[in-house]
Parts: structure tokens; sequence; C-alpha cells
């Protein structure tokens, strides 16, 4: 198309959108990242049902990638993020996270080590020219690489045994890994990761692949129920995961408008990542002050709500009197039937079990409040050992 | 006119007659006298051209403040207020940038000039906002005044402080270099391709006589970002029915409240007894008596043509003197046959009815500065044109359009020497080239053409030296300083003589802040409730 006309169609589509717009029998779309996206394709009870039951298809063309290459790309990426690089093998990934100079948190994402100086990195917001300026110094080339990747994510119990019926050999990939494998007289990437805290991998390939590759796993996840699912259904076992979402969870720190509104990782239940030992990296020395003086504000818990209702959106409160922090991810979990919430308490109120939340449940359009107990819940709130079991079973 | 009136209203300007309108709502009898034969002042529309009707002055709203639209409700006199979409620079020997108002669609226009200034945009935006959210509260506010002792300024400078208090030390280190450093640096930090630049450069320079390269020209971008039309900040629209429909719907709120207009009177001068105000003496004669005087024309109009001098404490006169005015632009009305074909736009490209510029890069726009500084209109000027009938029916008739160009830049005077006739319409021949340059067959579009230039802008709606804003919006003429230290508060060294205009506090364009401020410091000395709403909050 002529790169002028944009303006008539704001949103691109993905490389699967023939299939996708096939399927989504609802016509339920939402912009993700610069591109339309399924929300649900017919009914997201049944789509969350097919990640923790059989299996699941979710385009994930839209998630933000950049290849970071080059003989520096390493300490470049030890510099930006705040684990340690040094230690990702070839062949692995791993969840990271980066930070701006004060220590507040700007994103999340997977770093997938491809060679010893071939990275991508993947995240849900753009940080082109944050990562342009760190690169000052090293020898890096980084490029945004988001519309050259095609991506795909395959979840749930049946997930191998889909892969294996479609001709891919993933017995040996342990969590956290990847490999190539041929396929269409090319290759492409399979890496045991996800977003759903299951059993489960995401597929990497050049667009030209993308249908044919669709069309492949459809045919060979049929006989187990293998279902396309939208970014509703995908939500809800993410939650059930206890994954954050960026714009959801937090706000990135180089998108904050109001200054209170950035975290740090400690502020975030993220500072298990950072690696101390590793010399130094971007935040490091704000993040060391924080974690010596104690001066962290927020924490970001882990909730199991009294109830049935979802507490989306809902205020928290000590003693059901003094505004303690907020709900930033709810659902009811139809996995473990019962009501969960990821929250940003203010400190040292998560530490204190005496919290309520003061839903508005719609009843009929008309509102009804209700001030119901929560309780600190560990994280994931979903677990089960098909996530890790290498080889996979077929659960 | 035997009568004494509560309060004379010097100018039906959208200040002037905002200040009457809250005056006569709080139970005053108010009287406006202005010298031209209508009422509107720089936001006017004129039918110049039979059926044509054009914004002659000011052309595109963001900034008039919506609690005053509801407090004075203008919706029911017939104000309604048009957002536009986007707009466009053309890219000299073709191509063009272009700005949505879909984020993902502007994103992409970015990226194809630079992927990295696609993405920088955002962090531009939000620090802009960020700025734009601490100044917002402040233009509902009269200024305190920092050398007085009395509650209200002392009250008034601590809630300054607590605003400032509330600002980490970068914020307040980014907000004091933003308020002073030039547009050309402001940029720089964000964006590489002098493209973006020179379009989002544009609102730093509108009517100022600085350059992109100016110290002080980011402040005037935040002085045309802070408004918004509905919530949407940073947005513009057009009032429907030309900028004359802020001011109609003043003046027929002013009339359902009681209040009188009396249009094509000039006041010769201000009636000054024992140190007190006391009315107005029209061209011609005739005396209209009033308790107080409120002045819509700009400082030095108002105290240097018509108070005499004796009245005045001498350091008062010698500020009022050096208070910058120094007039920048001028403007082309075009009525237009049918809408006009910009070749590198594509079919159906939103862009032509939003803001259409010429100039592609801050260097062409310093140099068209370069030509204002040698007393000379720009060879090369920077134009912000708009076809407003693109979006609104009822300026024009069908498939005609009225174009709206704002020219940058044009001094006070030329060389040294007052504008000539030939000269405005050498401005006006320069301008329309640079059109046709962009849209061949332009010239042969053109049924009317009004050109107005400083001495024009002077000569009809009053504004000193043609300044659209009644003084520049530099750091040294803000806040407090505004339009004379000790002065910022509506009053003036004589008793009874108030300033409502866009000379003081906030500032000009079509905002009306600045009326609103001083009916609330008029209402609030005589012990009468203001009947006004209180600033909306921001996002």
């Amino acid at each position: 198309m002529n790169e002028l006309l944009h303006f008539r169609t704001p949103l691109r589509t993905t490389p699967f959108h023939p299939r996708t717009a096939a399927l989504n029998r609802l016509n339920r779309w939402s912009p993700w990242a610069g591109y339309t996206t399924a929300l649900c394709y017919g009914d997201t009870a049944m789509e969350h049902s097919a990640i923790r039951n059989a299996a699941s298809l979710y385009d994930l063309c839209p998630m933000v990638k950049y290849r970071i290459t080059g003989p520096q790309a390493e300490a470049f990426l030890d510099r930006l993020t705040v684990r340690s690089v040094a230690r990702l093998a070839p062949g692995a990934a791993q969840y990271t996270i980066w930070c701006d100079d004060e220590g507040r948190l700007l994103d999340d994402g997977t770093l997938f080590r491809h060679g010893p100086q071939d990275f991508l990195l993947t995240c849900q917001e753009r940080h082109l020219p944050w990562l342009l300026d760190s690169a000052a110094g090293y020898d890096v080339a980084i490029a945004d690489v988001t519309a050259d990747v095609a991506a795909l994510a395959l979840q749930g119990p049946c997930a191998a045994w889909v892969l294996r019926e479609a001709g891919f050999d993933v017995a040996a990939l342990a969590p956290f890994r990847l490999a190539d494998f041929p396929f269409d007289e090319d290759r492409i990437t399979i890496s045991r990761t996800g977003f759903t805290g299951d059993l489960g991998y995401e597929l990497w390939m050049k667009p030209w692949q993308a249908l044919p590759l669709w069309d492949l796993l459809m045919r060979a996840g049929a006989p187990r129920g293998l279902r396309p699912v939208g970014s509703e259904a995908l939500d809800i076992a993410r939650i059930e995961a206890g994954f954050l979402l960026t714009n959801a969870d937090f706000v990135p720190a180089d998108q904050a408008v109001r200054e209170d509104r950035v975290r740090s990782p400690f502020e975030l239940g993220l500072d298990w990542l950072i690696d101390w030992e590793k010399g130094h990296f971007t935040g490091r020395r704000a993040l060391l002050a924080e974690r010596d003086g104690g001066t962290s504000n927020w924490a970001l818990v882990g909730l199991d709500v009294e109830g049935n209702i979802s507490a989306a959106g809902s205020l928290l409160y000590l003693d059901r009197r003094h505004e303690a922090g907020h709900v930033t991810s709810a659902c009811w979990s139809p996995t473990l039937k019962r009501s969960i919430a990821l929250a940003q308490i203010r400190r040292p109120f998560d530490r204190i079990d005496r919290l309520w939340v003061e839903i508005y449940a719609l009843r009929e359009l008309q509102y009804a409040k209700l001030m119901m107990r929560v309780r600190p819940a560990p994280r994931p709130f979903f677990v089960h050992p098909r996530r890790r079991a290498t080889p996979p079973g077929d659960w | 006119m035997g009568t004494t009136w509560d309060a004379v209203v010097i100018g039906a300007g959208h200040n002037g007659l905002v200040t009457a309108c809250y005056l006569a709502r709080a139970g005053l009898r108010v009287c406006v006298v202005e010298k031209n034969d209508w009422v509107g002042g720089a936001a006017v529309s004129r039918e110049l051209f039979p059926g044509f009707t054009y914004s002659n002055c000011s052309y595109v709203s963001s900034l008039f403040r919506p609690e005053i639209m509801r407090d004075l409700e203008l919706p029911r006199h017939g104000l309604q207020i048009l957002p536009y979409e986007g707009g466009a620079v053309f890219r000299k020997g073709g191509g063009y940038l272009a700005m949505f108002r879909d984020h993902d669609a502007n994103r992409r226009e970015f990226a194809r000039h630079s992927p990295r200034d696609a993405e920088a945009y955002d962090r531009y935006a939000r620090d802009v906002l960020r700025h734009c959210r601490f100044i917002r509260p402040l233009l509902m506010r009269t200024p305190p005044d920092p050398s007085s002792f009395r509650p209200r300024d002392i009250a008034e400078l601590a809630w300054l402080g607590r605003q400032v208090a509330g600002l980490s030390e970068r914020q307040i280190a980014q907000m004091i270099r933003f308020w002073t450093m030039s547009i050309a640096d402001f940029l720089d930090e964000y964006f590489e391709n002098p493209v973006i630049k020179a379009y989002l450069a544009v609102s730093a320079i509108i009517g100022t006589a600085l350059g992109p390269m100016s110290p002080g020209s980011a402040y005037v971008l935040l002085h045309h970002y802070m408004g918004d039309v509905d919530g949407n900040i940073g947005a513009w629209g057009f009032a429907r029915g030309g900028m004359g429909a802020i001011t109609r719907a003043l003046a027929s709120s002013l009339r359902a409240a009681g209040g009188e207009i009396l249009t094509g009177r000039g006041v010769e001068r201000i009636l000054v007894r024992g140190g007190r105000a006391t009315g107005v003496v029209l061209q011609g004669g005739d005396e209209i008596r009033a308790r107080r005087v409120v002045s819509n024309m700009d400082v030095k109009r108002t105290f240097l043509r018509h108070v005499e001098e004796r009245e005045l404490p001498e350091d008062f006169v010698r500020r009022v003197r050096s208070f910058r005015t120094r007039g920048s632009s001028g403007k082309l009305n075009i009525a237009l046959d049918a809408l006009p074909r910009f070749t590198a736009l594509p079919e159906g490209a939103p862009m032509i009815r939003g803001d259409l510029h010429f100039t592609d890069s801050i260097e062409r726009m310093e140099r068209a500065y370069d030509d204002w500084k040698a007393g000379r209109f720009s060879r090369d000027p920077f134009q912000d044109c708009m076809i407003p009938t693109t979006i609104d029916p009822t300026m024009t008739p069908p498939g005609k359009h009225f174009m709206s160009c704002f020219v940058q830049y044009a001094p006070p005077r030329i060389a040294g020497r007052d504008w000539t006739d030939a000269d405005r319409d050498a401005f006006g021949e320069t301008c329309l080239n640079q059109i046709a340059e962009y849209a061949p067959g332009f010239r042969d579009l053109v049924l009317h053409v009004e050109v107005r230039t400083p001495r024009e802008l002077e000569a009809e709606v009053g504004l000193t030296e043609g300044n659209i804003f009644q003084g520049e919006l530099t750091f040294d003429q803000l806040l407090f300083n505004r339009p004379v230290p000790g002065y910022a508060q509506y009053r003036s060294p004589i008793r009874d003589l108030w300033m409502c205009g866009s000379s003081t506090h906030p500032g000009g364009g079509v905002m009306g802040a600045p009326g609103r401020n001083a009916a609330a410091e008029i209402l609030r000395e005589m012990k009468l409730p203001a009947g006004m709403s209180d600033a909306y909050a921001v996002l």
C-alpha cells in the first residue's frame, strides 16, 4: 500500500489477519500498539477454557520487538536491564525489566538470546529513543523489528502435543529455552515462554510464514480442540498467572504525567530480578539507596477477594475507612473458583491484614456498593507442574 | 446620557464583553462602548465579500475557557466550538509531514520521516502536558503581588509555593529551563528530523516577535498548548460561524443580562476627577458617567493615549512605555471560488481540514525572523493557513471557501517608516505566491483578499503596534509582572480604573481569562458574589 495513505487505515493488520478476521465471529477488535487485534472471537469463557484445558492460539504480532546485535550487545543489555545478561546463554530467554536513572520502571519484557551477539527484546511499549540513547558508547545495532517478525502464542496443556503433531519436536525444550526448527523450506524459532503461567510456547517467524504455520497448527490441533483466543481470555489467564501488564498494573516512568505515578521494582515486587553483583546498570545507584534506606512507598500484592464479584478498578481501605491503595487488575478466576486481584498498596498497609475493597457491582443498571474483605495471596495464583515439566507431558 | 452606570467598559473585544457579562450578571448596570460599528475586537467575523463570513483576526479557538462558556451560557447564545483535524507542513520540492488526531496514524506519519522521532513524540507530548498541568490552574487566578502583605496576596503566594513544592527538584529545573529557553533548543532535546521540528515549533512563534531560536519562545508554545477542546488538551477548534461567533454570543449574553453596548462610539479620553475614574468622554464630546471604568484596550493605548499623563505616577508611565508590544504578524483573509488543490496531498487527505504550513525547517523560520529584525516583512514568510469552511458549512455558499492565512513576520514599521498601501500589497502578493507554489491554480480561485499588516491591526482593532497578544508573552511580562509590576491585579494607579484586556494576566489569545479575572477582582472589591465556576480540573 502507498505509505502516504495510512490515514485511511490507521491501524495495521497482522500477518495472521486473513485467518483471525475469518474466525472473529463477533467482529470484536481492539487496537494494540498500532494493530487491530481480536478481543474475543466468539466466547471469552470458552477461549479461556481452551487455555487451561486444551490449547490456544494467540496472535502476538503487535508485541514490540527490538533486535539488538553487535560485539557489545551483551554489555549494553547488562547496562540497560537489571538482570544479568552475561549469564543468559545463547538459546535461552529471561523475563526482565529496565529502569530510568531514578530507578523507576520503564517496562518489563522478555529478552531472547539467539546467539552470542544476537538478542531480541520484546515488550509492551515503545522504547527506541531510550534504547538508542542508552547505547551511546556501545558497539551495538538496535532495530525495531516489530513488523518483520510475526509471532504466535500456543498455550495450554496440549500445546506440546499440538507441536509434535505439527512436526516440531519440542520435547527437550525446557522453560525459558528456545530453538530453531525447520519449516516451509526455512526455519522458525520456538521458545518455551508465554503469558499464561501454563505449559506453552511462542513461535517466531517471518511474516510470509505466518499463514502456512497458522494453517498447519490449526489442522494439527483440531483433534485436541485448539482454538484461537482473544485478549480478554488471555487477560484472565495472565491475572491467574499473576503477571503484570504494562499500563494496567503500572505506568511506565517515561509516560507518567503525574510524577507520583512512577514505581520502582521494589514497589512492584520485581526487585528479585535485580543482580547487584553484575556491575553498574541504569538506575542501580537509586535502587541501592532505596534498598538500603527502605524508602519504597508502595507494594504490589496479590489479593484473594471475598465473594464472587471482580474487584477491577476498586479502591482498597484499611479497616473499611482509610484509603490504602487500589486494585490494578482483577477477575473472577474460572480456574481457581475465587475472586483474585493485583493491587498497589501504600506501605506499610501491605503488611496489615485488615484490608477491605470497595466494589461497585453493576446489577441491572444499578451499582450496588460492596465492602469485601481481601487477604494477601501468593503469586502466581495458578500453579501447575505441567508448566515446568520437561519433557512436557500430554496433560 | 444623564445616568451614571455602575461600570463602563471600553472596547467590545472578547475580554471586555466577558467582564461586562459577569458584572451585569452580578446586578451591575453596565455599558460597553466600542469604537467600531461592530463588536468583536480581535474575535470578529465580518462579511467583506458578499456571502462570505471571515474570521478577520483570530481564526481558531482552544484557549477560550469552558468555565466562561458555561457561566455565561454562551452555547444558549449560539456559540458552538468545532474540533478540527490535524494539519500538515509541505516540504519545499514536494512531500509533506502530516499531523493526525489519531495517535496511531500520527506515529506512522512521523515514522515515515524518523522512526526514532515517532517514538520520541510521546515523551515530548508528556513533558509539554506536564508544563500545561502546572500552568493551567494559574490562568483563572489573580496573580499575587509578591511585595504586598495583604492576607490574600500572602495566601495566593503560599498557594503558588505549594504548586511548586509539589514538583520534584528535577521538574522545577525543567520548568524554569522550559519557561526561558528557545523552542529550537527544546525540540533538539527530543527530535532529529528538521520537518518534524519545524511543524512543532509553529506554536512557539505565533504572534510573537521572537524567532524559534530566541530564548523565551518555548513558553509561547505552552501558551498555545494549554487550552483544550472538551478536555482534549492542546487541541484546537473553530467557532461555528467564524471567531466572531464568540463575541456575538457574548454580546447576546450581555444584553440578556441587561447590559448595553454602544457601537461606533470611540473613547476620546477617560475622565479622572480627584484621582478617580468617573467615566469616559466619547469622540464628539458626549460623556458617559460611571462609578468605574474598565479598559479592554491594551495597557499602552489605555494609559498613553486615553489618560492624561499628569494623572499617573511617572514610574508607572515609564514602565508602560517599556512594556513590549512589538507586532510580528499579518493576516490574509481570502474568499475562494473552490477548494484549492495542494499537489502533495493525496486524494481525500484529511489534512486539508487542519492547519497548513510551508516552512519546513527551523532555519527557514529563523531567516523569516531575520527580515523582521531588519525592519521588513519576510520574503519567505511563515504562514499558518486554515480553511475552516472544510468543516463549518455556515461561512460561505456551498462549494466556496474561506481561507485564513496567519503570516509572520511583519514588523510594526517598514525600515523605520510607516507601512504604505504599496508595502501592504507587496506583502499580500508574497503570501499568495507562496501558497500558489504548493497549490497551482490557487490564484485563479481568489475572489477577494483582505490583507492586514500591523498597521491595519492597530488602526482597526486598536492593538498597539499590531501585537495580537496586547503585549509579548515572555517570562519578564507574565504573571505578577503583567503588564506592570505592582499593577497585575487588574487595577491601575487611578482608583476605579481597571484593566481587563490581554495586556493583563494571563495574556493573549481568545481565552477570556483576563476578562473573567478582572470581573472577579471588581466584584470582590464590591463585596458582591461573583457567580463564577471554579477553574475546571486538568485531566
